[in-house]
């Protein structure tokens, strides 16, 4: 059949293929959504290909079935009228543009205007009558038809470009911006809406103006009067604090490991990373253990000099100190990078012409780390706000916009409506702090390594500011150690406070195994939510690394119209603090045409989308970093485009690989804020059920589940950075290393 | 073509052979404490031979999960929590009716909130609103051992109590309502505005304040008695108050969700949590709420509902959602904000 069909029209590999998979997708797979799971095949005897459940777009319509799919047939008429003109030709783009185009706007249209209850919209409803058929989500069908339109669209794109036009480049561009379409502006849009919906379905721009305008919100009574600030200061005040602490601390870790000559410094890289792969909540459980009105510092202070114990550490106090341990990592891997990347050559000319050290430091030096300092205090600035567990725990009567957004919806009240209103707040704040971050401090040259030499060593710190830098970095370095004892140990407490006798039975409980006649019995109760969290984060990781990378490749070589709105949109998701994910996944993907919650898939989507800023970036960081040059000496050497992408590009990228990998892995282990809102009975991740022990009282099981996690999370760092393996430059080793961690620029 | 051909026939011969006889499902989201959620699940599998998949959420969470999928439902039956979001889900068409065969061996509080709902929801367990106090933390500040709500507003105990947000919190809005329908609604609220000058913490979980009084991070938590029970009977120093003035309650609650996929089996479910059976499983996990059939068993350390001074709480005035958003917005002006 394909012979016959290439032997009379013109051979286009591309638009055969995608036509091919487009046929394929509606005369064979079942168009719809199998209820009892994507990968159940039950369905192959289950009526297939007659029931309407069940049945390929042909036969649904061949049967007289869902109607308004039958403009679905245009792209085909299309894409084999096109195969019929010469290649190059205007209209052979045309008819491609066209034909994919209609599919892909038919497909978005029919999809969010039928839903499960006929009509999703009221004025269509009004226009076309009640509708008795429904639909439900997109299925096998579904999907490769709507990649098949995608990439008939993106070849025709191409084609237009004539010679210019590379299918696969631009092919990429399209998926990418799909993507990002669906999974991180559609749910959002969907979030915004529902700030201007009243009680009666209605829109209402002064219901909005109401909630918006609301003193909770913006009150400054704590500045003018004794009365409390609304949230949205609350949240600023924190974050500031926060990300001046955050990049303070980090700085000295900085210099502490690259610029002084302290024995041991290896170690306090170590230390600087374990808050990373720290599940949310223990430190806060930690801070309660040692300054709680309780804890252990507590008592021994008031014991000593006899002072009544007092509630300090709930509010802004507890929520900044579990913060900037939490956060000086971030800070510690941005600016370790920047202070490695100061030329040393630069340093070297300044003690030349007869500076002293601390003034080499203070006029070269800083200067050059400070576009570092204002990323590293961003970072933590955002994370500050987007942040859920700590001031859940410590918060005290200090309100911040991420709890007060989960609670405005589980609470009490059940006010859609005002999490809405928050969480644009939220969002207008980080992405402020994020568009000043990017446009701000985002145009600089990253180009570091090059085929050229670059050899020497940073210079020291003088011996003043070396002192200070050591005797911070050490107290700080100490207070986390004590921090990580009170875990470790608290997990083999009975029970904190009451009865402080040793014993392994928390572990007993979380992951005990047993022996029986049909096998292997998995009887621990953590046991469940653990494989869950391991298998969706396992799957996430290589997902995330993937689509980030191809991301940076576009970013970094190739440029075409859009490009920084593209950025943007796949940078945006960084700005989304979790609480807000969670609720527009829900909002988005529980009714057709995607209807995903609570299967696993939604969880993975969710971990590929949030994190995949991180992958993006470090592939960007990374590619900027390899000049063009070396592709193009490869090229010129008569490599292959693939070859030198393969041998020469992909093996320096490693660390960005890696970085990403490490990131979506962790994040996906740790993260909670999302994540509460879109855990199933089948899919139960193991952050939700740490938090349904904390909240039971069950400190010592939630710790112990959290230890074996951090343990766990190591090991798999280890082994992925075994099996990724290092960039070998000859430059010096450390510069490498850095970009193994997170390198979010 | 034939390629493909040949995969769609292997795909076909191993779907096949394993595909497994369709059992039954039910999806079931529970709003009680983790370990009884587990052990009820378990038991009713055992005794149905039906699947269960079981989801714990707080009750504000499972009813924000059912209205956002309720264009589209994906749970059966939902089990547990306090009466008022059961109350308005049936308010909201969340929820269907059904008349249980069981009726008959119920309470009457338990048969009161099914008609509050036009059977749409119906009582579980119920239990007192009270306080309770960590002893030692008492005596480690000399404070008086406290009898009544009107204790509470003594100069002595300021930053010793908590209670949670009425915002957030399901009980905290039962001790809200209960102090309006206890004292009148102005007294009420000049009750509340005394409470405020004492309160340490508003928490945002209901439970929070006892089990911080548990750890030795708070003295006195308002909260249902049997939250209290369970951490004096856990080996901590706490004492349970049941107020001398009398006080509200809540009705734990049950609802089969409208649209369920397998309304069957959450009949099924429906009918064996009311049994004398399944609700004397509370004991295993030290839940000590006062369970809604006449059968079950119960522990001597449960407070004693007869022995109680019990308003006559407005279930359905008090759990509408304009009553409460008046309430909540009349306490965040003239309570929380001062």
């Amino acid at each position: 059949m394909i012979s016959a069909l290439t032997g009379h029209y013109h051979r286009n590999p591309t638009v055969m293929l995608w036509l091919m998979v487009g046929l394929f997708s509606s005369i064979l797979l079942p168009w719809y959504g199998i209820e009892d799971g994507f990968f159940d095949l039950e369905w192959i005897i289950d009526g297939y290909p007659l029931d309407s459940d069940f049945a390929p777009l042909f036969f649904l319509l061949g049967q007289g079935e869902k109607l308004w799919l039958t403009p679905l047939i245009m792209p085909f008429f299309f894409a084999f009228f096109a195969l019929t003109l010469p290649q190059r030709s205007s209209a052979f783009s045309w008819a491609l543009i066209i034909g994919g185009g209609l599919g892909l706007i038919w497909m978005c249209g029919q999809g969010l205007s039928i839903g499960i209850r006929g009509w999703q919209i009221a004025s269509l409803q009004e226009l076309f009558g009640p509708l008795d058929e429904r639909q439900f989500g997109m299925g096998y069908g579904a999907i490769l038809y709507f990649a098949s339109c995608l990439f008939l669209f993106s070849t025709g794109l191409a084609e237009q470009r004539g010679t210019m036009g590379d299918k696969f480049i631009i092919g990429m561009i399209c998926f990418v911006v799909m993507l990002v379409g669906i999974f991180v502006f559609y749910p959002i849009i969907k979030l915004i809406i529902l700030a201007f919906i009243d009680e009666q379905n209605a829109y209402s721009l002064s219901l909005f103006w109401e909630k918006i305008s609301d003193s909770r919100i913006w009150s400054l009574g704590c500045v003018f009067a004794e009365r409390r600030c609304g949230v949205a200061w609350n949240t600023v005040f924190m974050a500031t604090i926060v990300g001046f602490l955050t990049t303070t601390l980090g700085l000295v870790f900085a210099l502490l490991v690259t610029r002084t000559n302290l024995r041991y410094r290896r170690i306090f890289r170590a230390i600087s990373i374990i808050p990373l792969i720290t599940p949310p909540f223990v430190i806060g459980l930690a801070i309660i253990l040692l300054f709680g009105l309780s804890g252990v510092v507590s008592t021994t202070i008031s014991d000593i000099f006899g002072l009544t114990p007092t509630r300090w550490v709930y509010g802004l106090p507890g929520i900044v100190i579990a913060q900037t341990l939490a956060y000086t990592p971030i800070a510690f891997l941005v600016l370790i990078g920047v202070v490695e990347s100061v030329s040393p050559s630069l340093e070297e000319a300044g003690l030349t012409l007869r500076a002293n050290p601390s003034q080499v430091f203070q006029t070269v030096s800083l200067p050059l780390i400070r576009p570092g300092l204002a990323n590293a205090f961003l970072l933590g600035f955002i994370e500050s706000m987007a942040d859920f567990g700590n001031p859940l725990v410590l918060g005290g009567n200090y309100d911040v916009l991420s709890t007060e957004i989960f609670f405005a919806i589980v609470g009490a009240q059940y006010d859609q409506g005002r999490a809405a209103v928050l969480a644009l707040v939220l969002l207008s704040f980080t992405l402020a702090a994020f568009y000043i971050q990017r446009f701000w401090l985002g145009r600089k040259s990253y180009t570091t390594i090059t085929g050229k030499g670059d050899s020497g060593y940073n210079m020291k710190l003088p011996p003043l500011l070396s002192r200070t830098v050591i005797f911070v970095g050490s107290s700080w370095a100490f207070f986390t150690i004590v921090i990580y004892s009170i875990i470790v140990y608290g997990s083999f407490v009975e029970m904190w406070g009451l009865d402080n006798s040793l014993t392994f039975k928390h572990y007993i409980t979380a992951f005990s195994v047993s022996i029986e006649e049909n096998g292997i019995q998995w009887t621990g109760s953590a046991w469940n939510s653990f494989s869950t969290t391991f298998m969706i984060a396992a799957i996430a990781a290589p997902l995330t690394a993937a689509i980030g990378l191809v991301t940076a490749y576009l970013l970094t070589r190739h440029n075409f119209r859009g490009k920084n709105a593209f950025e943007f949109g796949t940078m945006l998701s960084f700005a989304i603090p979790g609480t807000v994910i969670g609720v527009s996944y829900i909002l988005a993907f529980n009714v057709p045409p995607i209807e995903i919650t609570g299967t696993g898939i939604i969880l993975i989507v969710s971990f590929v989308f949030r994190n995949m800023p991180v992958g993006v970036r470090s592939g960007v960081a990374a590619m900027s970093q390899i000049d063009k040059s070396l592709d193009e000496s490869s090229l010129t050497l008569g490599a292959g485009s693939f070859h030198t992408f393969t041998k020469i590009v992909l093996p320096l990228l490693r660390p960005a690989i890696l970085a990403a990998l490490v990131f979506s892995f962790v994040r996906s282990m740790t993260a909670i804020s999302a994540v509460i809102f879109l855990v199933s009975a089948e899919y139960d991740m193991a952050t939700s059920y740490i938090i349904g022990r904390v909240e039971n009282n069950d400190y010592g099981l939630a710790i112990a589940y959290s230890t074996t996690l951090i343990f766990l999370m190591l090991l798999v760092i280890i082994l992925l950075q075994i099996m990724v393996g290092k960039t070998v430059t000859n430059r010096r080793q450390a510069g490498t290393e850095t970009q193994g961690g997170l390198n979010v620029t | 073509m034939k390629l493909l051909l040949k995969f769609a026939v292997a795909g076909a011969l191993v779907a096949g052979s394993t595909v497994a006889q369709a059992a039954d499902k039910l999806t079931f989201y529970c709003s009680a404490q983790e370990d009884w959620c587990q052990l009820m699940t378990k038991e009713f599998s055992a005794a149905t031979g039906i699947k269960v998949n079981m989801t714990r959420k707080s009750s504000g969470e499972t009813f924000a999960q059912i209205k956002a999928e309720s264009s589209n439902p994906k749970g059966d039956i939902w089990w547990g929590g306090t009466g008022d979001p059961h109350l308005q889900a049936a308010e909201e068409g969340l929820t269907m009716a059904y008349k249980s065969s069981m009726r008959s061996e119920l309470q009457d509080w338990a048969l009161r909130q099914a008609e509050s709902a036009n059977d749409k929801t119906i009582g579980i367990y119920s239990g007192a609103l009270g306080y309770g106090y960590n002893e030692d933390l008492l005596k480690k500040n000399n404070l008086s051992v406290p009898a009544c709500w009107k204790d509470l507003l003594k100069p002595e105990y300021k930053g010793h109590v908590q209670m949670a947000n009425p915002n957030s919190s399901g009980t905290a809005y039962t001790t809200l309502a209960t102090m309006v329908q206890l004292f009148g609604e102005d007294q009420g609220f000049e009750f509340m505005r005394g409470l405020n000058k004492n309160i340490n913490q508003y928490t945002k979980s209901g439970s929070a304040p006892i089990k911080s009084a548990a750890k030795g991070e708070n003295t006195i938590g308002i909260v249902f008695m049997h939250d209290a029970v369970k951490q004096a009977v856990s080996g901590f120093p706490i004492k349970v108050v049941a107020p001398c003035e009398g006080t509200g309650y809540e009705i734990g609650s049950m609802s089969i969700i409208e649209g369920a996929r397998n309304p069957d089996s959450a009949k099924k479910f429906y009918d064996w949590a009311l049994s004398a059976a399944a609700q004397s499983l509370a004991l295993q996990v030290k839940a000590y709420q006062v369970p809604s059939n006449n059968g079950s068993k119960t522990s001597p350390s449960a407070p004693d509902l007869s022995s109680i001074k019990l308003i006559d709480y407005d279930f359905k005035k008090y759990g509408s959602s304009s009553e409460r958003k008046r309430l909540l917005k009349k306490w965040d002006t003239e309570v929380y904000a001062q």
